[in-house]
């Protein structure tokens, strides 16, 4: 373990440690002298432009894309114009600044997505210098053009350019210049070589470093820390000034003896930093400058290039990568020579435990008579997190979990937890996916970050396995992935839609929260729409499937999966839709097929569209629904003329649809129609309207006897009901004599108990009781009764012999009736006899 | 009538008036500031239940009006809808709008819509040109408890947009109430459902479920049965005769209130009473045979007299405790039982005379298949005296149900009665019927084979819109006999039945005829499933389900929440129908809940069946 202190330097009184995290798989030489190489920070990919300023159509430059480990992603000729400066996105797509101020976007690999401009102008005045920078807001993008004007894009997502004020004095490009983001507002801070200026949105102001030497000379070099919050610049008396970015504070100033410009200089800190420090690279020579004034120096061989981390520097060059770090705390009080930090004892008794020696014991004691153990078990796990190495992790999680086993209430989360996401970096690490990522920038990247830039790398197993060995739950985690990797599968040219749909099936099966119809549209979308179709089958909610399938116009198979949901409004959109789309024949013959969207039409028509629906009706030859549909109207008709006439429509239907019934009653009507017009006009009757019945009604009470006789005849009323009509009119307007007159006009259909009750009902007895000698011989009691002569009654039901009418009449004497009582029992009792 | 000591708890459905009150509030509280509020007339009474006028007061409404498609006379400027999503109504909210933009005046206007909202409503909106002027809410209230165990959903244009338009927009509501019931009460165990619709409101409720993760609960209602009204048109065609029914079709209940007029109350007011199981009198007759009431009355009146009569001889500190602790009891009773006895003389007074009772005979006759043609006669007198055009009807309607089918000859001259005595817009009216299979003529031997090889040709024409119009009107063949058989739904008429003592379901049609829906439920209960009753469920045109759950474990053991099953009506129910299950709930252990998208009965069922109305 001794050896782990060798590659420490120190500075200060910190430790910086410089380890070789990947030999790189790549095989390039010059680019890294003479190209553009940009890498995105969190251990992201590296863009490497061969002389991007080559303008021979000839040989045109090549764009090669690399993981950070050097696998290469993909690679293509550059056929655009020169670029000036490359990016990454913060998900992970590649920006390209051209001359002419337009920004080309590609993804991983090498597709392009869109692009955008940096403004008219620029493409007269050209782009000079071109920076793509990171802010809480997103990815931003700023230039200087020919005019020595300065134009930012905050965020590209949401593009909106600002053009920055003029700079005074300036010609050409600056000597030097970084972007600052601070106090919510994107600012630049520029060198004109003896001045400094700030520029803001409304303004250009001359600042002045505080405490820097008078006689420091001009700035060449500028670097600001990722948080933006420091910032250090470089004279051209190769003097170093640190310092807070906002120029309030001066940390400190430090003579580098050497007065070329650096090709890079870059902030190394870490949160907690003891000793931050600047790193400057020039050709030969690698200075990291602590701000206590310390420096280390490292010759350098290789052309390389730094790449800023939150916690670190990557030192890429054209074999190995490298990181530079300041070592954490917690790994100096293990690792430092002779420490007796609670962490180190620990892992010395495991060590000497590991040994069978009695040792182990005498170190636990200590940490234990210190009241230490749990510190020097946070120390381990915490230690290892920082920790690259698979075995220094291994020993140090190791003595951690032995240190566990003799404290009582200690949490394991911290352990668990650092184990399972350990295992994770370590996955990611691995060459082959070439993720050089540091447990603290793993924690300020997100585990969601993290699977997504796996997904954009389209490493979708390893994802998925990292979102089940950490159990996040399907919605964020495999079911993600496997929408991510379904959308990209049905991209692949070479494979059929056949065998696509398929693996998509098999693959995401039922997982919830992946929606077929998203994959669907994607495969639409790629010009696949017999594969987009193939996938909607697999959707199990139809109701998601309508709107891609009408995007698709296929109108028919939207409109049965529409009904297919049971969504009557999803069914209602399709059918709008195909109404505004097609001509109307072929517009009704697809509702022909589908009953319930035609049901659904025709229920709106008869609110909205009457025309329509009798149109519908038409298409359909169906005479009856047709018919039924010109009654209705006549209904909605005042005029009579209109009205006839539809009714006279309504017939030709009928007799169409061989409803010979309805035909004849709607003759019938007309007929009724044109009595009742001639009746209104002569006498002013006011039958419009009434139905037969009604009319005879009205009539009979009008005293109108001849012409409710004349509808009876003519409209073939049957006997009873004209009579029970008449005779209950008769009664109402009491013209006995006329009631009397009828029940001897012939003999009576409905009987001649009626008229008892007709006129009980207007409590007439003595007319009543002219008409119960008529009743029928089995009536007859009750019309007695009915008159209330309880005598007739009693006689009527002895003369008939009728036990059960007997007993009807003596349920209804009362006590004083002693001798119509005794008399039917009588005759009860000599029934009973026989 | 006792219960049986192990029968479950039924759940409380307060919480279904509150979360709907909630929602309510919360969006009335989206128009901030005074605005007036119009409710569609059929939301009122539901509305009342859920919400009093203090209630809407309390969250900044000014003026209530009722939706009475005039031109409005409101004078704030903020104005809210609160109406059901159809469309003449949001056309005149449309035109009320508008009429504000031509005379110049701004307006604020928000619509709720409830239970939902529907893309052809905005459509109109859309059309009217004033889509952009309101906002559109929807406001979930999907059901409305009427007791502790009937819960409406209050759309009676369900049954006739269902089942005669063909229009299943109500199915996805029907579905999404189950959904709440069964997030609230569930998770279901079983669910069992006979009809096109159950079907699909089950498959849309299914749907629903699968969106959401699941959360073990504690089951409050085991077993769900849904049945569609077209499976049974017989039991709500047949007069009432249970108290509660009978109510329903003399005086109308609406929302669970009925308005007694003078002549029950015995003064010159109408009152509006609630009728529940709060009603201490009502809840004890609700159930019971109308024969019975009257003497189940006045013994409650000697009962209460004998209460009354403890006062006498009672001291000082006795008559305080009995004024204070029984006396408003007792009055409260009192005031109860004297509107029942109205109502029943009311009752008796229309429905005892030989009239009621030869209808009665009539009806029973068709049940059992007997003397038909003293029923044509007797129908063809109810059309001749003009004793009520919607009775005639449904008369017809039970004829033709019952017999699968008028004669041509009887079928084209009491067509002919009706129409010359009530119009000829019943024209429509008898094509509904038919549609609808509930009156149709018979098809001879003859005319059946001729249609089958029309269908065979209309293969070959491939208009499919044809062909399902012919086999469904295949298909709508009633089979009462046949099933009258299988399930003995007539007893044997020659036994004497006791009312009193009821010993099945028969009893709610003096023991006629049990309910045919009823017995369907109550052997699918007593089977768990549908095995054994293939036969009856292809006489019913199958469509019958039976799906068991996710709790399946619990299933074996019969916990209490099994016991309580949740039946719904889908197209309205009768409240003959709820007395009958609240009988088989005693005899068997169980508790029923009834749900129903309405409270039916034969007058409600054929006025939504009238041509001539939109």
């Amino acid at each position: 373990m001794s050896f782990i202190t060798a590659c420490w330097n120190p500075l200060g009184d910190a430790f910086y440690w410089r380890t070789e995290v990947y030999d790189m798989s790549w095989s390039i030489r010059d680019a890294l002298r003479d190209g553009l190489v940009v890498a995105a920070p969190y251990g992201g990919p590296i863009a490497v432009l061969s002389s991007p300023q080559r303008r021979s159509p000839s040989s045109r430059p090549q764009l090669d894309i690399y993981s950070a480990s050097g696998v290469s992603i993909s690679s293509f000729p550059w056929k655009s114009g020169p670029v000036v400066q490359l990016g990454w996105t913060v998900s992970d797509e590649l920006l390209c600044v051209q001359e002419d101020g337009s920004v080309l976007i590609y993804d991983l690999f090498g597709s392009f997505k869109r692009h955008f401009s940096m403004g008219q102008e620029v493409v007269q005045s050209q782009v000079l210098e071109a920076k793509v920078f990171h802010s809480p807001y997103g990815t931003g993008v700023a230039i200087v053009t020919g005019s020595s004007r300065f134009t930012l894009a905050t965020n590209i997502e949401e593009l909106k350019l600002r053009r920055l004020p003029e700079v005074p004095g300036l010609q050409g490009k600056p000597s030097c210049w970084v972007v600052l983001s601070q106090d919510r507002q994107t600012k630049v801070l520029l060198s004109t070589g003896p001045e400094l200026f700030i520029l803001d949105n409304t303004s250009c102001t001359a600042v002045c470093p505080p405490g820097l030497s008078p006689q420091a000379g001009s700035v060449i070099h500028m670097a600001a820390s990722i948080s933006y919050k420091y910032l250090s610049v470089f004279t051209d008396s190769g003097r170093l000034w640190t310092g807070t970015s906002n120029l309030q504070e001066k940390l400190s100033e430090v003579d580098t003896k050497r007065t070329a410009t650096p090709t890079q200089m870059v902030w190394c800190r870490r949160p907690q930093s003891q000793q931050p420090s600047v790193v400057l690279l020039w050709d030969r020579l690698l200075m990291v400058v602590g701000s206590c004034g310390d420096t280390i120096q490292f010759p350098v061989e290789n052309p390389c290039v730094l790449v800023g981390e939150l916690d670190s520097v990557r030192i890429i060059s054209s074999t190995n990568q490298e990181f530079l770090q300041e070592v954490p705390l917690v790994c100096q009080d293990i690792f430092k020579i002779a420490s007796m930090a609670p962490g180190a004892l620990l892992l010395e008794a495991h060590r000497e435990y590991e040994k069978s020696s009695q040792k182990a014991d005498e170190y636990l004691r200590e940490i234990k008579e210190q009241k230490m153990l749990g510190e020097a078990v946070r120390q381990c796990v915490e230690a290892a997190g920082h920790e690259f190495d698979t075995d220094t992790q291994k020993s140090l999680m190791r003595a951690a979990s032995f240190g566990k086993c003799f404290l009582t209430d200690f949490s394991p989360d911290h352990f668990v937890n650092t184990c399972r996401e350990l295992r994770v970096l370590n996955a990611v690490r691995d060459p082959a996916v070439g993720m050089p990522l540091t447990h603290t920038q793993f924690k300020q990247l997100t585990l969601q970050v993290l699977i997504d830039r796996l997904v954009y790398r389209r490493f979708y197993p390893l994802a998925i396995e990292i979102c089940r060995y950490l159990k996040i739950p399907d919605y964020q985690g495999v079911s993600r992935v496997l929408k991510h990797w379904a959308s990209c599968k049905v991209q692949q040219k070479d494979l059929s839609d056949e065998a696509i749909a398929q693996a998509v099936c098999v693959k995401v099966g039922d997982s919830p929260g992946v929606s077929y119809s998203d994959i669907a549209a994607k495969a639409y979308e790629c010009g696949r729409p017999e594969l987009a179709i193939k996938l909607l089958d697999f959707e199990a909610r139809s109701g998601e499937q309508v709107p891609l399938l009408l995007k698709m116009k296929r109108s028919q198979l939207a409109l049965s999966k529409a009904v297919e949901s049971g969504d009557t409004d999803l069914v209602y959109t399709v059918v709008t839709h195909l109404k505004n789309e097609m001509n109307r024949g072929d517009f009704f013959m697809t509702l022909r097929n589908q009953p319930v969207a035609l049901s659904l039409y025709r229920q709106f028509c008869k609110l909205q569209e009457l025309d329509t629906l009798k149109d519908l009706y038409n298409q359909d030859d169906d005479h009856q629904e047709l018919a039924n549909y010109y009654i209705t109207a006549s209904y909605r008709e005042k005029r009579l003329e209109g009205r006839l006439s539809l009714l006279q429509s309504a017939v030709d239907e009928y007799n169409k649809a061989k409803n010979e019934f309805a035909a004849k009653v709607t003759e019938d009507e007309m007929k009724l129609l044109r009595f009742q017009r001639k009746l209104d006009d002569e006498k002013g009757a006011g039958l419009q309207g009434l139905s037969l019945q009604a009319t005879m009604e009205a009539l009979l009470l009008l005293g109108l006897h001849k012409q409710a006789e004349q509808l009876y005849k003519d409209f073939r009323v049957p006997d009873k009901r004209y009579w029970w009509l008449k005779l209950r009119c008769l009664a109402e307007k009491e013209e006995w004599d006329e009631l009397e007159k009828f029940s001897r006009s012939k003999k009576s259909p409905i009987g001649y108990l009626p008229f008892v009750e007709v006129c009980m009902k207007s409590n007439n007895k003595f007319e009543a009781r002219k008409y119960v000698s008529k009743v029928m011989l089995e009536q007859k009691v009750k019309a007695h009764l009915t008159v209330g002569d309880l005598e007739g009654a009693a006689d009527a039901a002895i003369e008939r012999r009728n036990d059960a009418e007997m007993g009807v009449v003596l349920s209804r004497c009362s006590a004083s009736d002693r001798l119509l009582i005794d008399r039917l029992n009588r005759a009860r009792a000599a029934i009973a006899k026989k | 009538m006792a219960q049986r000591r192990d029968s479950p708890e039924l759940p409380d459905f307060f919480l279904l008036k509150r979360l709907a009150r909630d929602q309510l509030i919360y969006l009335l509280e989206q128009l901030p500031g005074k605005k007036d509020l119009f409710i569609e007339a059929d939301l009122m009474s539901p509305l009342d239940r859920i919400a009093n006028v203090s209630t809407l007061k309390e969250h900044e409404v000014d003026k209530l009006y009722k939706v009475e498609h005039k031109p409005i006379v409101s004078t704030s400027d903020q104005l809210c809808f609160l109406i059901r999503p159809r469309i003449q109504t949001v056309k005149w909210i449309c035109d009320v709008a508008n009429a504000d933009k031509a005379a110049g005046k701004f307006r604020r206007y928000k619509i709720i819509f409830t239970p939902q909202k529907f893309y052809a409503c905005e459509a109109v909106l859309e059309e009217q040109g004033i889509y952009g002027d309101v906002t559109t809410d929807e406001w979930p209230f999907y059901l409305l408890p009427l007791d502790d165990d009937i819960i409406s959903l209050e759309l009676p244009e369900f049954f006739r947009d269902n089942f005669l338009a063909g229009n299943q927009r109500w199915v996805r509501t029907v579905g999404s109430a189950l959904h709440l019931l069964h997030s609230l009460y569930g998770p279901f165990c079983k669910v069992y459902g006979i009809g096109r619709c159950s079907k699909m409101a089950y498959e849309s409720w299914r749907n629903q479920i699968e969106e959401e993760e699941q959360k073990p609960r504690k089951a409050e209602i085991g077993n769900v049965f849904l049945i569609d009204r077209d499976v049974d048109y017989v039991t709500p065609l047949c007069s009432q005769v249970v108290y509660e029914g009978l109510v329903d079709d003399v005086f109308r209940i609406k929302c669970g209130c009925v308005e007694f007029g003078p002549d029950v109350t015995s003064s010159d007011k109408s009152l509006k009473v609630m009728l529940n199981s709060q009603d201490k009198v009502f809840s004890e007759i609700r159930n019971e045979h109308f024969s019975n009431v009257f003497g189940f009355l006045s013994q409650k009146a000697r009962n209460l007299q004998i209460a009354y009569d403890k006062r006498r001889g009672m001291d000082i500190k006795q008559m305080k405790a009995f004024v204070s602790e029984e006396l408003k009891g007792l009055k409260q009773e009192h005031r109860l039982l004297s509107l029942h006895i109205g109502a029943c003389e009311s009752i008796m007074k229309k429905k005892t005379k030989q009239d009621f009772q030869e209808l009665l005979k009539t009806e029973h006759s068709l049940l059992e298949g007997f003397e038909i043609r003293e029923c044509i006669s007797y129908m063809e007198e109810h059309i001749s005296r003009q004793v009520s055009m919607i009775e005639s009807l449904r008369l017809l309607c039970l004829l033709s149900i019952t017999e699968n089918g008028l004669l041509p000859k009887d079928y084209r001259s009491l067509k002919t009665q009706y129409l010359q005595s009530y119009g000829v817009d019943h024209l429509l009216t008898f094509s509904n019927l038919r549609q609808l299979g509930l009156l149709v003529e018979q098809q001879t031997g003859e005319t059946l084979t001729v249609m089958e090889s029309k269908v065979g040709k209309l293969v070959n024409d491939r208009t499919a819109g044809k062909l399902t119009d012919a086999f469904s009107s295949l298909a709508k063949k009633s089979n009462f006999r046949a099933l009258s058989r299988k399930l003995n739904l007539v007893p044997k008429s020659d036994e004497e039945y006791d009312l009193r003592v009821p010993r099945d379901m028969a009893y709610i049609f003096s023991g006629a005829y049990i309910p045919l829906s009823c017995k369907l439920i109550e052997q699918v209960l007593e089977r768990d499933g549908w095995t054994g009753l293939e036969e009856v469920s292809r006489l019913l045109n199958g469509h019958e389900f039976a799906v068991s759950g996710s709790n399946r474990a619990d299933s074996r053991t019969k916990t209490d929440a099994q016991r309580v099953i949740l039946v719904m009506f889908l197209g309205g129910c009768t409240f003959s129908e709820i007395s009958a299950l609240r009988f088989l709930g005693r005899e068997k252990g169980y508790k029923f809940i009834v749900v129903t998208t309405a409270i039916t009965n034969s007058s409600r069922l054929m006025e939504a069946l009238l041509g001539n109305q939109v």
